[in-house]
């Protein structure tokens, strides 16, 4: 059996938590796991890859080309070790999603987007139409391009000591450069990943109320703020809050929606959730036929009182 | 300035779709089609840019059966110049749609590609970066703002937790998220005029590109229901079945 690459989402000072999710659908694919860390100055990414259970390396390619995570150069490095792999692996993150087909087309074999369980090392299983379907599909390629989708698979644990192997980088494409970037910073988890999800929609009126209301039940559960795609495009949370088919799908341990209908397109980034709570002033809300818990009454009165309570 | 805007006949975003009894795949003998949402933002900005006096020309393009003509007139109709059907009755897969608009780009030139960034049947959200990759072009995907400086274009795009801004040099390939923009509705008028606008019609094989399927379906399957749940009385209730019930606080 060949071995299995993943490729590292990191932003050069942390491992991001999707990697861990992939990790453990590549130890699914086969039995050798290297994880690829393309980064500047990240040492301590390297490190934290090698900390993993069941990586059995690291290759670390160190260089300002990589700074800003540029499709272009990340897809170069990766392209420069595939030929020892029968499986690439990303995290299904906008990270992973932006250079895993880049990989795919120019080893000429197709990818499999946001992979949900392995069947096989060539069978996998992955939503389609918004999750309204689950396909069952073969890959008759020799290498498996493969992007995972984080709430398929648990997180590998700590524990590993994996030997960390330094890489020349390629040089830089020079096609493309970082202008700037904003994230949110913050003691707020990140929404992918996060135990606790407190999400709005466009009941909660306005901006102002969406976070009047709802910041203060996220602080108290220590939770990560969303949205439904009406909430974000009204203007009540950013862009980048969007749970959904096309935004981000979550799988927390609880999901209090709040004011969201639940139209399809929204229980696709929500639905794996372990335990869901709707409140809604409308009985005939969609949501309702998914949520564990529907409390029917006013948001803007039950949640305050919802976030006294705990 | 020339651009070629990729669009996908795909079932109606409101339809929803049903798996087959058979497990074969999804049921839609007789869904409505309609162009991708997110191929709308693409011809949406094209012609933008377009009445900005950026672009000269806006070619749209679908790799399709017949009836993806319908999308190309919709995409005229919104304003794009003429259109392109490589026409096949074969299933496409983003591999073989990029390989076809890789020999597209050859044959036209255009100084930049927009598509959308994911199909909605599919959700694969990969032709835009095949393509990319595939005609050595740099790439801007999840585009939230597009703006040609210099001969680059300035794109804001949507990444986990914040946005970022790339400086890309032309030729380039951009693809959309939603809200780049919000597509016109297209007018009568316009649909008569788009009506005499050209469509050429191509096969794989003028284009020389091997469609093969790389990936085979072996099977569709309902996704897992999630059970029932309860209606809660009040606050009060909910806080102890989520305390003492599911145990999640």
């Amino acid at each position: 059996m060949t071995a299995v690459l993943v490729v590292a989402e990191h932003d050069n000072v942390h491992l991001k938590g999707s990697t861990l999710n992939t990790i453990t659908a590549a130890a699914q694919c086969g039995r050798d796991v290297h994880v690829l860390v393309a980064g500047h100055g990240a040492v301590r990414v390297a490190k934290a890859a090698a900390q993993v259970l069941g990586v059995a390396k690291v290759l670390h390619a160190d260089a300002a080309v990589f700074a800003a995570g540029l499709a272009e150069n990340l897809t170069a490095q990766v392209l420069k070790i595939a030929s020892e792999y029968g499986h690439i692996l990303f995290p299904a993150t906008a990270y992973g999603k932006n250079v895993a087909p880049r990989v795919a087309a120019l080893l000429d074999v197709a990818q499999l987007s946001d992979v949900t369980r392995i069947v096989e090392p060539d069978i996998f299983e992955r939503p389609i139409y918004a999750g309204n379907a689950i396909a069952t599909q073969q890959s008759l390629d020799k290498v498996k391009v493969i992007t995972v989708r984080t709430t398929g698979f648990d997180p590998m644990g700590q524990g590993g000591n994996a030997a960390v192997e330094a890489l020349d980088a390629v040089a830089d494409s020079g096609k493309s450069r970082l202008v700037g970037r904003q994230v949110s910073e913050g003691d707020r988890p990140e929404l992918i990943g996060a135990k606790v999800v407190v999400s709005g929609g466009r009941a909660l009126g306005s901006s102002k109320m969406f976070n009047e209301i709802l910041t203060p039940l996220a602080d108290r559960l220590g939770g990560a703020l969303g949205a439904s795609r009406a909430a974000v495009d009204a203007g009540y949370a950013p862009n980048d809050w969007q749970i959904g088919q096309t935004g981000k799908i979550v799988a927390p341990h609880l999901y209090i929606a709040v004011g969201i209908s639940g139209a399809i397109q929204h229980l696709a980034g929500m639905l794996e959730s372990k335990v869901i709570v709707a409140i809604n002033k409308d009985p005939e809300a969609p949501i309702f036929s998914v949520a564990d818990y529907g409390l029917q009454a006013d948001l803007f009165e039950a949640v305050p009182s919802l976030c006294s309570a705990l | 300035m020339k651009a070629l805007v990729a669009v996908k006949r795909v079932v109606d975003y409101n339809v929803k779709v049903r798996v087959k009894s058979d497990g074969s795949g999804v049921d839609v003998a007789n869904a409505k089609m309609s162009m991708n949402p997110f191929d709308e933002i693409a011809v949406e900005e094209a012609v933008r840019l377009k009445e900005q006096g950026v672009l000269s020309e806006v070619i749209a393009v679908s790799c399709g059966v017949a009836q993806c003509q319908e999308v190309l007139r919709t995409a005229m109709a919104m304003g794009a110049d003429r259109a392109i059907l490589v026409e096949s009755a074969e299933e496409l897969q983003p591999l073989a749609v990029a390989k076809l608009l890789k020999a597209l780009i050859d044959k036209e030139h255009p100084h930049l590609v927009i598509l959308g960034k994911q199909a909605i049947d599919d959700d694969c959200n990969q032709t835009g970066q095949m393509l990319a990759a595939l005609a050595d072009l740099p790439q801007a995907t999840f585009a939230s703002k597009v703006e040609i400086v210099d001969g680059r274009a300035q794109v804001t795009r949507e990444i986990d937790g914040g946005f970022e801004t790339l400086s890309i040099a032309l030729p380039a390939v951009v693809t959309t998220d939603l809200r780049l923009n919000e597509p016109r509705y297209v007018t009568l008028p316009n649909i008569m005029k788009a009506k005499r606008k050209s469509v050429e019609i191509l096969g794989p094989a003028h284009l020389a590109v091997d469609i093969a399927p790389r990936i085979r379906t072996l099977g569709v399957s309902e996704p897992p229901r999630r059970a029932a749940g309860i209606q809660v009385a009040d606050v009060g209730t909910l806080v102890a079945k989520l305390k003492n019930e599911a145990r999640v606080i």
